[in-house]
């Protein structure tokens, strides 16, 4: 149920965003879902892609500082207030969101978001519970 | 255990006293023999009479090291040729480099104090000296190697470099005491360890002497745990015979320096001011038993502090803490005299702070200091990359008292500094 998320420790240095994403291109490594956290002066680059593991090699080998870490990954009804229902289920139960980003996808009636709960298997029980359905990382390979 | 007890614990006002007379037996000769100091003397306007007290000494004329240069080869002598027994010298960066005489007194004035250094260690003449800096020119393995005979110890004259035969060494004759610099014990380490080499159960080392180069806390702490034995500071310059200046108990908080050999000053370098005790400043030293080349004010350059306090050990001369800095590496910000090593000593005291930095001087009221992360510290979140930052600029705030703007950058992304001064990048211009 859980998901690996990848995060890069950016300088605030210009390029390095470029450096980072075309050192994965060149292995044809697909992003999946991507997002940056910033800061007035570094970022954090965090990333969702089908082999986490060969990204961290790539990314290590250019001298990024990496970190492998999990996450949820949710996929919510493509209508008004469906990405609220799913924020409400978890605020009920006092669990918090420290961020949350959304999939790049290329077809579907279904959004995909990115979810880090304070406490994973808190968050995957209470959704679960409500039948929202979290994506497995067989799921994000073949998406 | 003391080599000299009675000058060793020598009550404080009566080495004063002995400081005195020897200092006033100094100027009276420099006075009469060195036309340099006679220059001096006579542009301050001042005769050996005028030194009545100890504070009388910052009326007499400082020597640097452009002195030594200038007065190359034999311009500082105070006795005849004849009876000078011994040259070492002392290399500069660029140019002459300085030289330095000893008589047949001052080579055993200089093993006298190496004794005092030694048995002030724990040391017995059952213990093996492997001496493992340069013999030659400088002075660091020829003044331990006297000294050590004096305790009557045995010395196996090593010098530097081969290491795998330094280990054989080791291991044939037993070494108990090893004299080296941090770099090379840094070394020889990793070389024991990759031969599978465990000190504790292969050789009989219990302590060992570094000198020659700065090297942190830290460093000696890592040695210590990697060796199991004890490490003790050393400190010493050619100018001023050499190792055996000051040195560490086996209390191994500070070392303290032979103030019936030496009279000890610690200026503000900005000034010439002394500073208060136990703060910052370079280290002036008066030689007061030398008969060969006597220096009177020799700026070091070095930085250091005076330990107060008394020592566990009974030793009544002061202490000095490890060299902080040189004086040449010292920046002014916002008008107040940083070095460089104390920003280390911050950053290599935080978790999370890998080895490499860089200091930034943009303008006269700004300091960047550039800290790399460690890898294992990035964990994907911003909250600890702030931490860290705020906790960096806190306690370099504390001990350079001017708030830096600290920037964290990527493992591996500074350039590797070889030497201090590539740390600092001065973009000032006057
Ligand atoms: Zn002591």
């Amino acid at each position: 149920m859980k998901i690996k998320q990848i995060s890069v420790f950016l300088e605030n240095k210009r390029g390095r965003l470029l450096e980072a994403t075309e050192a994965l291109a060149k292995s044809g490594i697909n992003i999946r879902a991507l997002s940056i956290a910033d800061t007035s002066e570094f970022g954090i680059l965090r990333l969702i892609v089908a082999d986490s593991e060969q990204a961290k090699h790539i990314l290590e080998k250019n001298n990024f500082a990496v970190r492998e870490n999990d996450v949820l990954a949710v996929a919510i009804p493509d209508v008004p207030g469906g990405l609220a229902s799913v924020l409400k289920i978890l605020n009920d139960k006092g669990l918090n969101v420290e961020y949350i980003y959304a999939f790049v996808q290329r077809s579907g009636e279904k959004a995909i978001v990115v979810l880090k709960v304070e406490n994973l298997d808190l968050g995957i029980e209470a959704l679960v519970e409500r039948g929202v359905v979290l994506l497995t990382s067989k799921d994000i390979e073949q998406l | 255990m003391y080599w000299n007890e009675e000058i060793e614990t020598i009550d404080r006002s009566n080495l004063k006293k002995l400081q005195l007379k020897r200092l006033q037996g100094t100027v009276r000769i420099l006075y009469e023999k060195v036309p340099f100091y006679q220059n001096k003397f006579k542009e301050l306007g001042i005769t050996p009479e005028d030194i009545k007290s100890l504070d009388d000494v910052r009326k007499l004329p400082f020597t640097t090291r452009e002195d030594l240069r200038d007065n190359y080869p034999y311009g500082l002598l105070a006795v005849s040729r004849d009876k000078i027994v011994r040259l070492h010298t002392s290399s500069g960066t660029t140019g002459k480099p300085k030289a330095i005489f000893f008589s047949k007194n001052d080579i055993n004035q200089s093993a006298e104090l190496i004794a005092r250094c030694l048995i002030m260690t724990g040391v017995t003449k059952d213990d093996v000296l492997q001496n493992m800096m340069t013999y030659g020119l400088f002075t660091g393995a020829l003044v331990m190697h006297y000294g050590a005979e004096k305790v009557g110890i045995l010395v196996i004259p090593a010098g530097p470099g081969n290491t795998e035969r330094q280990i054989a060494l080791m291991q044939d004759f037993g070494s108990t005491c090893l004299h080296l610099t941090p770099s090379y014990a840094l070394y020889l380490s990793e070389v024991m360890e990759s031969k599978g080499i465990k000190p504790k159960r292969d050789l009989s080392l219990k302590r060992a002497y570094l000198g020659a180069e700065p090297y942190s806390e830290e460093t000696r702490k890592k040695l210590e745990s990697m060796f199991e034995i004890d490490i003790y500071n050393s400190y010493g310059l050619s100018e001023m015979n050499g190792p055996g200046v000051a040195f560490e108990c086996i209390c191994k908080n500070g070392m303290h320096i032979w103030e019936d050999n030496f009279l000890v000053e610690i200026l503000d370098p900005s000034s010439d001011e002394p500073v208060k005790e136990g703060q910052e400043g370079e280290l002036v030293l008066t030689t007061l038993c030398r008969e060969g080349m006597p220096l009177l004010r020799y700026r070091t350059k070095d930085i250091t502090k005076v330990i107060s306090g008394d020592c566990p050990c009974g030793r009544t001369h002061r202490r000095i803490s490890r060299i902080l800095g040189r004086v040449d590496d010292m920046f002014i910000v916002r008008g107040v005299n940083i070095f460089p090593q104390q920003i280390e000593r911050v950053l290599m005291s935080i978790k999370g702070v890998a080895q490499n930095y860089q200091i930034l001087l943009e303008s006269y009221d700004k300091l960047s200091v550039k800290v790399e992360i460690e890898q294992d510290f990035f964990d994907g979140s911003i909250e600890h990359l702030l931490n860290l930052k705020t906790k960096i600029t806190e306690k370099l705030k504390s001990e350079i008292l001017v708030t830096p703007k600290v920037e964290l950058v990527e493992p591996g992304t500074l350039p590797i500094s070889e030497g201090k001064l590539n740390r600092v990048i001065d973009k000032r211009t006057l």
